[in-house]
């Protein structure tokens, strides 16, 4: 049901595209026609598989180093709160500041190769992963932690391991949906940072590809790129809703998945 | 519903009753409250409760009256008010000798029924007894049902897994915040009956707004009424419990509860 309807609206898009080509007769360096675009994608076949590979790969390594750091901030947070005004500022500043400003920074410090691009989708990542997480972890139930608090009273571990096994058995499990939902987030808007940083500076991705294309008036090569990005977009975030949900079972128990 | 069948013919008294270790020391518990207030609302003012080694006290009233704040009070999620105190009858602190049984069942929605028995080992750092945690589940009545999480279960389970969670520690005094108050009548009937045979030595403190719940369980029952609130003389029903509800004496007793819950609503304003 849900492959049916992707393939409608797909197609349905398609066939709008189609038209608009047909009725408008626009010049094909303007706005080529869908079959003009799958040409060049089947011609170019090669040549973009390439490229996305490396744009993949940037948006994988990014996603991942996002996600860690993310984690760990927001367990810092909230383990330790004198921790929060340190590192909420640079929180802020990360969301805040375009990446559009920083990526030639990041370029001439780190090369025209996959670092800037990770470094960059991690930017981006790391403020919704770390905030959804934190809001988790805020929001354990007073009545759990009230329980948990008495079931610890009879043990004769210290407070430190109190406090690991508190986090480790209720305040994490607790907080995992949450983090779900800001690593869906993560998902979607990772590739934004991999495509800025190829924009700015590489020598290869599907940025770079696109970048070249647009300077040559080559928009057929530009938007089967584009295509092709939408695609992965899709699919990385299919992937990961399907594996949040298999990670997290208990949560289809009780409500109903939102998409 | 259904599934909960079984239960009635459940022989509790056939099943030796100290699976727990620690639970067959009983111990009284003594609370001296001067005061408490939320805010500017006086709650508390001037009580005093003694909870009888190895027996069950229900305080009983209307929703709202401050019996939660009680029970807080003796579990330690509310801090012991200034001039008041908490003492054990064995003159031991009360820290690690109770366990709480909530309202809501508060098992974890992600683990199994067995993992949310042995939670408190976990939370400890300790070695699991699943040994133990499996003998409790057998008692009420789920010894089949181990492997499953919370949500498969009806409410009346995840209440019977609640329990037996209750004892794992084998704390001497348990606290019950109106555990059956969520289920249905039936249900309620049987947890009842489930409970008076797997509490059986424990001292007990189970607040509930149902009176029958408290003539079937307690040996001791207060009403508890005006604000701030204030306990009655205990009503100190005879025989042995769970009591059976078409007892003459059950119903004698039930009339003078309601009369006098009935007399503390009406001076409330």
């Amino acid at each position: 049901m849900r492959f049916l309807r992707l393939v409608i609206t797909i197609g349905g898009l398609l066939l709008i595209w189609g038209l608009i080509t047909e009725i408008t007769g626009l010049p094909k360096f303007i706005l080529p026609s869908p079959l003009v675009v799958l040409n060049a994608l089947t011609s170019n076949a090669g040549l973009i598989a390439v490229n996305a590979v490396t744009t993949a790969l940037e948006i994988l390594l990014g996603l991942f180093f996002g996600i860690t750091f993310g984690m760990m901030s927001a367990l810092m947070i909230s383990a330790y709160r004198p921790a929060r005004q340190w590192v909420f500022p640079i929180l802020i500043a990360s969301q805040a500041i375009p990446v559009f400003a920083i990526a030639p920074l990041l370029v001439l410090w780190l090369g025209y190769g996959v670092a800037p691009k990770v470094v960059m989708s991690l930017l981006i990542i790391y403020f919704p992963v770390t905030v959804s997480f934190l809001d988790g972890l805020n929001r354990t139930e007073a009545a759990w932690l009230n329980l948990a608090g008495l079931l610890q009273q009879s043990g004769r571990r210290s407070r430190l391991m109190n406090a690991f096994c508190l986090y480790r058995y209720i305040k994490i499990p607790f907080a995992l949906p949450s983090l779900a939902s800001g690593i869906r987030v993560a998902a979607a808007v990772a590739p934004i940072g991999a495509i800025v940083g190829e924009w700015v500076g590489s020598s290869s991705g599907l940025g770079f590809l696109m970048l070249h294309a647009n300077a040559r008036v080559q928009t057929d090569l530009m938007f089967a790129s584009l295509l092709v990005l939408t695609a992965m977009a899709l699919l990385l975030y299919y992937l990961v809703d399907h594996g949040l949900r298999h990670a997290l079972p208990w949560l289809s128990d009780q409500q109903k998945p939102l998409t | 519903m259904g599934r909960d069948n079984h239960i009635i013919s459940f022989p509790f008294k056939g099943i030796p009753t100290d699976v727990s270790d620690q639970g067959n020391a009983q111990i009284g518990l003594h609370l001296r409250l001067d005061r408490l207030a939320f805010g500017d609302t006086l709650v508390v003012d001037d009580l005093d409760l003694t909870l009888e080694p190895g027996k069950i006290t229900c305080l009983l009233g209307p929703s709202g009256v401050g019996k939660s704040s009680i029970l807080k009070i003796l579990a330690g999620f509310i801090p012991l008010p200034e001039k008041s105190s908490l003492t054990c009858s064995d003159g031991e602190p009360v820290t690690g000798r109770i366990s709480y049984m909530d309202q809501h069942d508060l098992l974890l929605p992600w683990a199994s029924v067995l993992d949310n028995l042995v939670i408190g080992a976990r939370l400890r750092g300790e070695a699991p007894d699943v040994g133990k945690a499996r003998d409790l589940l057998h008692r009420v009545g789920l010894a089949d049902r181990y492997d499953a999480r919370p949500a498969a279960l009806s409410g009346g389970m995840r209440q019977r897994v609640a329990l037996a969670r209750t004892l794992m520690e084998g704390a001497p005094i348990v606290l019950m915040d109106e555990p059956f108050s969520a289920l249905d009548a039936i249900t309620r009937f049987r947890l009842q009956d489930l409970t008076a045979g797997v509490l059986g030595g424990k001292t007990v403190l189970l607040i509930t707004h149902d009176p029958l719940e408290a003539l079937r369980l307690g040996h001791a029952i207060y009403v508890l009424s005006g604000n701030p609130v204030a306990l009655s003389e205990p009503l100190l029903p005879e025989g042995t419990i769970p009591r059976d509800p078409a007892d003459d004496m059950l119903k004698h007793h039930y009339s003078e509860i309601m009369t006098r819950l009935a007399a503390s609503t009406e001076e409330a304003p």
